[in-house]
């Protein structure tokens, strides 16, 4: 699990770095070839996928759930939310365990790279197309060097219906 | 630190001193009054006059004062009560109650009903009072109380027109500090009442009466207790002059039943009276009793349920690790690693302790729940014109916190019935040979891992005739050859009454079937037995508690499912010749003389890698909400406590599914809900011959 270790300990030092109040720092993870971020404010923690309760009658995205020290956490495949070609789990496969509206959700990716500081001219706003990710869950578009990440809203997305999460009537 | 945080304490505290006081007022004997209750009922006024004061809630502190006026002179012996001044008490009890509410949802009370206490009590002050006094006016008491020192010279009793010619006692000069014209105009007209007026003076900052009467100045200063704070009123002696003035009261008695209205000034005095101190000093006896009475009972601690529930919580995941742990040094041998497993065993011995220890905490007894009944029988028995009788048992059996507060409103429903339904009125029950007062028994008792309440009556019984004949007006599948048990669960049918007439008690119909459904939702049942002219007695069945279930742990191909044991009733191999199949989809398994549908766990939850063929398989048959049906699993895996976690906490509520649990070995599993599990069969079955997967969770997910 050296790829958790290491996402943790550049998790720390993301912590320890200077706040620079114009930028904001995101988590890196990928999917396939893709590249995405989040807001590290949003993320609890990373882990390895494992030990997974397959919930029955849920869409084919949500994987179950798991116990993460006594609680019940429901874990998200983003890969197949992305229709993803490939979807494999193997020792690189992470979870990001985010905290969004109240809730723990853990979304499993591919890998976690870095956590990145982008300052506002680095972020370009999301383009109005978009089939399988609707632009109202970005946040916009990080371009570095020759790098693009994919900015995502994890609070839109994941309490969005599509995602079957929440119940509406709790929300 | 800001004083609103205080208020909560208050709040609790006082509810329990108004339980207290329900409690007693209601054991009370009207003829022959127990001094140490009557005692408790003032000392429990008297606390909660004292918070609210402190709080500053005003209206309540105002009619807890009236309230404890009275009361005080209950308890010296000198308002004799009578069955309707109890009654007047416990609405004033109520009266406190939902102004205690007010508060606590930071309203303000209704002030109507403020009023309304106020001057029920006032009178009652008066009409009692005034006449007692008459009674035992006697010129001795009034010299034997130590008259407060007067600050200003006595004021020279002028001589008018006529002279009191039987004046009996001593002269009083009544002096009413920071008094409105109003309340004033009052307080005149009561002292004229208690004796003769022989001069009043003064302006409204102080106001003089120089009253000639018999009545001791404690009597007096009582009766203008229920009008004006007591230290807005001075009495002293007056020596010599027998002199008395004219009173003009017939004037002012046009005015007064109108002011008698007004609730009491909230103003203080704005002088620094003497009376305070004589007041204050009088008080700490009361209060110091109060307060050995706590201590002498068992000393509590109030912790916010979270903080317990988080305990609860920590206890649970230390079973886990415990179980986990467990498990991985079963690898070990055990002669070599014979200490591991001693400390281990010692681990899990704790544990269980530690777990029944904390979950005890949560425990509260039957008796919050029983204590509301007195009053409520009280109350119906004199609307009904029944003579009830109520005996409860097994008071201080105990359950979880979350299930006694649900328990309430089923129960209160099902004694009301008995009421109004099961005990006859007294001729009925004369001429049926019976006692003329019924008796209501409530009891609880543990049995196993659930608890049992009983609410049992000796009147009526439930008719079979009637409700047969019910049942098939309303359209309900019934034959004569149906045994009692199911008879009688007939009247658990929404819209199910057989009272002859509707009344404001009950026989709507609306509610058997609520009670049924409150108590199922608690993962309870409830059964009737009854005779007909014997009496009905209406069981229920609880679990101790919510938050750890019994548990038995089935496997469908890989996965692993937790059935609660309350829903099992037994497990079995199928054999081919007993299973008939239906409309060609629908299995139905003959188990002695029963055909009970069956439902197959892997199909209704899509489980890949399961046993197809059914005589390879278990078949676990299972009873929830009525239904009784077959499920069938590949394996029982064993016998469990598990502590239930919540899914809806992080995710939402799955079809089938009630909860969820840790394993042994740290993974999770889902508890089986086995209504939902029948109605989620029966959802997907119109789906499944077509066999589309996509189809089918489409449907299952409410879109």
């Amino acid at each position: 699990m050296t790829a958790v270790s290491q996402a943790n300990n550049s998790l720390q030092q993301a912590s320890h770095a200077a706040i620079d109040t114009q930028s904001s720092e995101f988590l890196v993870f990928s999917l396939g070839e893709e590249e995405y971020a989040v807001d590290i404010l949003k993320v609890q923690e990373i882990r390895g996928y494992e030990n997974v309760t397959r919930i029955a009658n849920a869409p084919d995205f949500i994987k179950g759930v798991t116990n993460l020290r006594g609680v019940i956490v429901p874990i998200v495949d983003l890969r197949i939310k992305f229709h993803l070609d490939k979807v494999e789990y193997g020792g690189q496969t992470v979870v990001i365990v985010v905290n969004v509206a109240d809730r723990v959700v853990g979304i499993v990716v591919d890998g976690v790279s870095d956590v990145m500081t982008l300052s506002p001219d680095q972020i370009k706003p999301a383009p109005e197309f978009g089939v399988a990710l609707s632009s109202d869950y970005l946040s916009g578009l990080g371009s570095l060097d020759d790098r693009m990440l994919v900015l995502v809203d994890i609070d839109k997305l994941l309490t969005s219906e599509e995602m079957a999460l929440v119940d509406r009537t709790a929300k | 630190m800001d004083i609103t945080e205080f208020y909560e304490t208050f709040f609790e505290e006082a509810e329990e001193l108004l339980g207290d006081m329900e409690r007693h007022l209601l054991e009370l004997d009207v003829d022959d009054p127990d001094s140490e209750q009557l005692n408790a009922i003032f000392r429990a006024a008297h606390s909660i006059k004292g918070g609210a004061g402190t709080f500053g809630f005003l209206v309540l502190q105002e009619t807890t004062h009236i309230l404890e006026n009275l009361l005080d002179h209950t308890r010296r012996g000198e308002l004799t009560l009578r069955r309707d001044i109890v009654d007047t008490f416990l609405e004033a009890k109520d009266m406190l109650h939902d102004q205690l509410n007010a508060y606590r949802n930071s309203a303000e009370p209704d002030p109507e009903a403020f009023e309304r206490i106020c001057k029920t009590l006032k009178q009652l002050a008066l009409d009692e009072l005034g006449k007692s006094m008459g009674d035992v006016a006697s010129g001795a008491s009034a010299s034997a109380q130590p008259a407060p020192p007067q600050p200003e010279p006595e004021p020279e009793p002028v001589a008018e027109a006529s002279v009191g010619a039987g004046d009996e006692g001593n002269a009083l000069c009544v002096a009413l500090l920071g008094v409105d014209d109003k309340d004033r105009e009052l307080l005149v007209e009561e002292l004229g009442q208690l004796g003769e007026i022989r001069e009043q003076r003064g302006d409204a900052k102080r106001y003089e009466v120089i009253l000639s009467t018999g009545v001791s100045t404690d009597d007096i200063e009582a009766v203008m207790c229920f009008i004006v704070e007591p230290e807005q009123v001075q009495i002293s002696s007056v020596s010599g002059g027998a002199a008395s003035a004219v009173p003009d009261i017939s004037a002012k008695k046009d005015e007064a039943p109108a002011v008698e209205d007004k609730p009491a000034p909230k103003a203080q005095a704005p002088d620094e009276p003497a009376k305070p101190a004589a007041e204050k000093a009088a008080k700490p006896p009361a209060k110091v009793q109060g307060g050995k009475n706590k201590a002498g009972g068992e000393s509590s601690l109030r912790v916010p349920v979270d903080k317990v529930d988080q305990i609860i919580n920590l206890v649970g995941e230390l079973i886990i690790t415990q179980s986990m742990l467990d498990q991985t040094a079963s690898e070990f041998d055990g002669v070599t690693h014979s200490a591991l497993h001693n400390g281990l065993n010692l681990l899990q011995r704790n544990a269980r302790d530690l777990q029944e220890a904390v979950m005890s905490i949560r425990m509260m007894p039957m008796d919050y729940v029983f204590s509301r009944f007195p009053r409520l029988v009280r109350d119906l028995a004199a609307k009904l014109d029944k003579d009830i009788e109520l005996v409860t048992e097994g008071k201080s059996t105990e359950l979880d916190k979350s299930l006694i507060e649900r328990i309430i409103d089923p129960l209160t429903h099902l004694v009301r019935n008995s009421l109004d339904h099961g005990i006859e009125s007294p001729d009925k029950r004369e001429a049926a040979g019976k006692p003329r007062t019924g008796k209501l028994t409530l009891s609880a008792q543990h049995q196993g891992g659930n608890i049992l309440i009983e609410v049992i009556d000796d009147g009526a019984g439930l008719s079979r005739k009637k409700i047969l004949a019910k049942a098939e007006a309303n359209g309900l599948a019934v034959s004569d050859s149906m045994s009692d048990d199911e008879v009688w669960q007939l009247i658990f049918a929404p819209g199910f009454s057989t009272a002859d007439k509707v009344s404001d008690v009950s026989g709507r119909g609306v509610g058997m079937d609520v009670v049924k459904r409150n108590i199922q939702s608690m993962g309870g049942h409830v059964e009737i037995v009854s005779r007909e002219g014997q009496g009905t007695t209406t069981r229920i069945v609880l679990p101790l508690t919510l938050a750890i279930l019994d548990g038995m742990s089935i496997k469908v191909g890989e996965e692993v499912f937790i059935l609660p044991l309350g829903a099992v009733l037994e497990s079995l191999q199928p054999n081919e010749d007993d299973l008939y199949s239906m409309a060609g989809n629908d299995l139905l398994l003959k188990v002695r003389d029963e055909y009970l549908p069956v439902i197959a766990l892997h199909q209704v939850l899509d489980v890949q890698q399961a046993r197809t063929k059914l005589t390879e398989c278990i078949v676990v048959i299972v009873q929830g909400e009525g239904r009784r049906y077959a499920l069938v699993v590949d394996d029982l895996v064993g016998q469990q406590q598990v502590v239930v976690k919540n899914l809806e906490t992080n995710y939402r509520k799955v079809p089938g599914i009630s909860a969820a649990t840790i394993l042994g070995d740290g993974s999770v599993a889902l508890i089986l809900d086995i209504a939902d599990l029948h109605r989620l069969s029966r959802r997907k079955a119109p789906r499944r011959s077509n066999d589309q997967q996509h189809q089918l969770v489409q449907e299952v997910l409410p879109s």
